[in-house]
This record gives C-alpha cells, structure tokens and sequence, in this order.
C-alpha cells in the first residue's frame, strides 16, 4: 500500500531537496515530468557528476520539466516553482534569504557537490517545511542529510532500494533513518505531482 | 521561526573572534561558515561552540589552526583550463600594450592560482614585466603559497588541466620532483609579493590592470562581497578586468554596473567606463 498511496501529511513544502548517484539521470528522467506548473515549492538537485565537465544537466532535464530549470549560480535568490542543479565540482548550500550559496570545501563522501551538505543546510533553513528525497546510488552520500531534514521536522522519502538500478544509496539512507517512506519511483512522481495542488496547511 | 542555540552560539563565537583577534568573520555567509565551524568544533573535541569560545578566549594557541579551517581554500592549478584559456586569448594582448603589469590575486589561499598565472604569464612572454600580488588572510596559507611546493599525486590533474588551457610548455618544465612533491621553480615567484590583506577589513593598496579572485567571494556574505567588489573596481585602472569563479556573478551585487561582462562564460569582466 506503501507504494500505492504517498501518505505524507497535507501540508505544505517550500523546498524539496534531492540526491542521486549512478542511475540518478534516468530516474529524474521520470520524476521531473510529473512536477506540475504552478507548483510553489523549490526545488534543489545534488548529482554526483564526473568533475570538471561542463554540465548539461540543467538543459537536458529542462526538456522534461514543466518548471524552469537552472544551475545554481552563487548569491542568487531562491524563487519559487523553480529547479535548481548543483554545478559540477562545488557543493550547493542554502543560506538566509533564501539565497543559493556555493562552496569549494573539500569534498564529502568523497563528493563534491555532496547530498549531505545541501540537505543539511536546507534543513537548517527550512524545518518543517522541507521534504528530502534520495534516489538511486552507489554509495551512502544523503543518509546523514536526510537525518538532519528528520531532526529539523522536515519529510523523508527514499527510493525502494528494490526498484533503484543502484540499491547502496536508497538501502544506507534507509538504515539510518528507518522511519523514512519508501516509495517506488512512480509514487515518488505522483507525490511530486500532487505538490501542485493546493494544499490546505 | 526563533534562532536555534547553534546560531546564537556562532554569533556570539564570530564577535568575540572579532573583538580579540581582529579577524572579521561576521560577515562571512553562513552556510559555509557552519559547516566549517562545526568541523573545527569536533576536531577540537568540542561539544559546542560555547565551549569553543571558551578555548578560543584563554588559550591563543588554539587560533592559529582554528583560522586555517575557517579560511582553507582548496583549489587546483589551471582549475577551468577555459578560464586561462580566456586569459591567454583575450586579456592577455590587450594587457600586453601596457609597459609594466599589475595584477592582483585576491584570496590566493596555497597558491596554486598564482602559480598557474605565473606560467601563463611566462609562455606569453610577459612575467618578466608583471608584478603578482598575492593576498590572503591566512598566514599559513601564505607561507605555503610562497614555498610552491605541491603533492606530486596532484601534478597529473594540474598537468591536465594546463594542456586543456592551451599550454605552449611543458608543466614539467616548471618544477623539479624530490620526495613525493613538486617543487615549482622559484623564478616563477620572483615579481611576487605575497602578502597579509583582508578583504574585510583592508583598503585598496596598488593600481592593477587584472583582478583575479576566483571561489572566494562565494564564502561572503552580500555586505562583503559589495565591499570586495568595490575594492577591485578601485584598485583597477581604466579599462581594467576582474576574472571570478564559474559559478559566481557580479549581477546579484550592488556593483554589477561597474563592470561589463567580457567573456561570459569563464567570467571575466572588464571595468565600465567612468565606474
């Protein structure tokens, strides 16, 4: 029934932050089509990318998205019913404002941009109103991020390990934060798409 | 939503920093700055930022590596091989009408950006005429950004890098190999004057034809990186260019109209007219 029905409480988000790893593309692939136009929250995307190549994804996932898509530039103000993709070779942070924050700290999980580090700040700066999601992967970047969503009273979702092309990242996010939903991709896009409608808080 | 312990905490940590030791990490965005204090915090083997303060204040020991995780930059040599490509096709023939050379490498952090320009300027023909400024507010940093010497295991990524910047030399041809690093040679350095400058509390010292301040700005808060950029808007002449990060811009501050973009893409500027 997991799979079937999301079940989050209806409430509102104002960001949702995602990680992938090996298979990432593909499944945002399928997500991003499902994100409605009108959707108010932002959205932040950390892809561990091979560095130091410049980075199509924005304009190939732009082709699949209702909302604008755009790599995320330093300083520049977070504006909502917008998707935003972490350069390659820097992390991408979220600071007051909100504004987009990057950084050239040494990489996490051997990662860089790192799950982790923008789930932790985004959780920092939107509590409760935060929804973290970790997709496919092939190594445990995003587990401690989305405990930090958790303790900041913000939504865990996690790709049944099951259904990811790569399991690692899915099943470690899962045993550090056990009380995560698991969902399949498709019901992870129909939770997406039903940020679209609006939601009594 | 009220300000959790850990800000109230950092807060009071960056004033008291300020008050005893001069350096001004106030306005220094925060994202980053947690994240790094919260690093120095567990190396420190402190279970908060109080407690932190607390060693901070009565054992000056504790402050010298405390800065270094505040302010360690990581960068590679030629890292954006297009940015130095720019700087060899674009800027560098119209730097090369003027007589002397002034430049200016704000944040150089170990050096390796230095170094890089410094080859650059070499293959062009132009280092003999060129003075670099080197700044950084870390001491630490500074001395090893003078001493040029670098893990070899990072050599092949910088050799890499410099191919892709359209190198005319050899990498190899500028440092000799001697236990697991690379010692680059010291006539590279030879028109370099590093030197203590903070972009937070500094003023303008020379007047340069390039400004090159890559992924610092990018630590700074907006009240600081309008203070940084109006430094390099001073310190450059007439005509003078300012090279930033990739993924950094001038537009979100309040001194985007001094500058016009040159090469868009590897974020090099050009100082307006009359600004």
């Amino acid at each position: 029934m997991n799979a079937q029905a999301p079940s989050l409480p209806a409430k509102r988000f104002d960001a949702v932050v995602i990680g992938a790893s090996a298979g990432g593309v593909e499944a945002l692939c399928t997500l991003l089509p499902r994100i409605a136009i009108g959707t108010r929250a932002s959205f932040f995307i950390v892809l561990h990318l091979p560095r130091d190549r410049p980075s199509l994804l924005a304009r190939i996932f732009q082709e699949r998205c209702a909302l604008p898509v755009r790599e995320a530039q330093d300083k520049e103000p977070v504006a909502a019913g917008t998707v935003y993709v972490a350069p390659p070779d820097y992390h991408l942070l979220l600071d007051e404002g909100p504004r987009i924050a990057l950084s050239t700290d040494e990489p996490v999980n051997f990662s860089r941009p790192a799950i982790d580090v923008l789930f932790e700040s985004a959780a920092d700066l939107y509590g409760d109103r935060l929804l973290g999601v970790v997709l496919t992967g092939g190594n445990q970047d995003g587990a401690a991020g989305l405990a930090a969503v958790a303790a900041a009273g913000g939504s865990l979702v996690v790709q049944h390990p099951g259904s990811a092309q790569v399991s690692v990242m899915p099943a470690s996010a899962l045993q550090r934060n056990p009380d995560s939903q698991v969902l399949s991709l498709e019901a992870i896009g129909r939770l997406l798409a039903g940020l679209g409608e609006s939601t009594p808080t | 939503m009220g300000a959790s312990d850990f800000d109230i905490e950092l807060q009071l940590l960056v004033e008291a920093i300020y008050l005893k030791y001069h350096y001004d990490f106030r306005t220094y965005a925060k994202a980053s700055l947690k994240r790094r204090m919260t690093t120095a915090m567990l190396r420190f083997g402190c279970r908060s930022l109080s407690q932190l303060q607390d060693r901070v204040m009565h054992d000056p020991t504790i402050f010298t590596p405390l800065l270094e995780y505040l302010t360690v930059q990581v960068s590679d040599m030629f890292r954006d091989p297009g940015y130095f490509a720019a700087m060899r096709h674009t800027v560098l023939p119209m730097l090369r009408t003027y007589p002397s050379l002034k430049i200016w490498v704000a944040g150089c952090s170990a050096g390796e950006e230095v170094y890089s320009l410094a080859i650059l300027l070499r293959e062009e023909g132009l280092l003999a005429r060129t003075i670099i400024y080197a700044t950084d507010i870390n001491a630490k940093a500074l001395q090893k950004a003078e001493a040029g010497v670098y893990a070899l295991d990072r050599v092949a990524g910088f050799t890499a890098n410099h191919h892709r910047s359209g190198a005319r030399s050899s990498l190899s041809d500028y440092y000799t190999a001697a236990y697991g690093n690379a010692v680059f040679d010291k006539s590279l350095r030879k028109n370099v004057v590093f030197s203590d400058h903070s972009l937070a509390t500094d003023s303008v010292f020379a007047e340069v034809q390039l400004v090159s301040c890559r992924n610092v700005l990018i630590y700074f808060d907006r009240a600081l990186q309008d203070r940084s950029l109006g430094l390099f808007r001073d310190a450059l002449c007439r005509k003078g260019f300012l090279g930033i990060g990739a993924r950094e811009s001038v537009r979100f501050s309040a001194h985007a109209d001094a500058f016009d973009e040159l090469v868009r893409d590897e974020r090099i500027y050009q100082k307006r007219d009359g600004a």
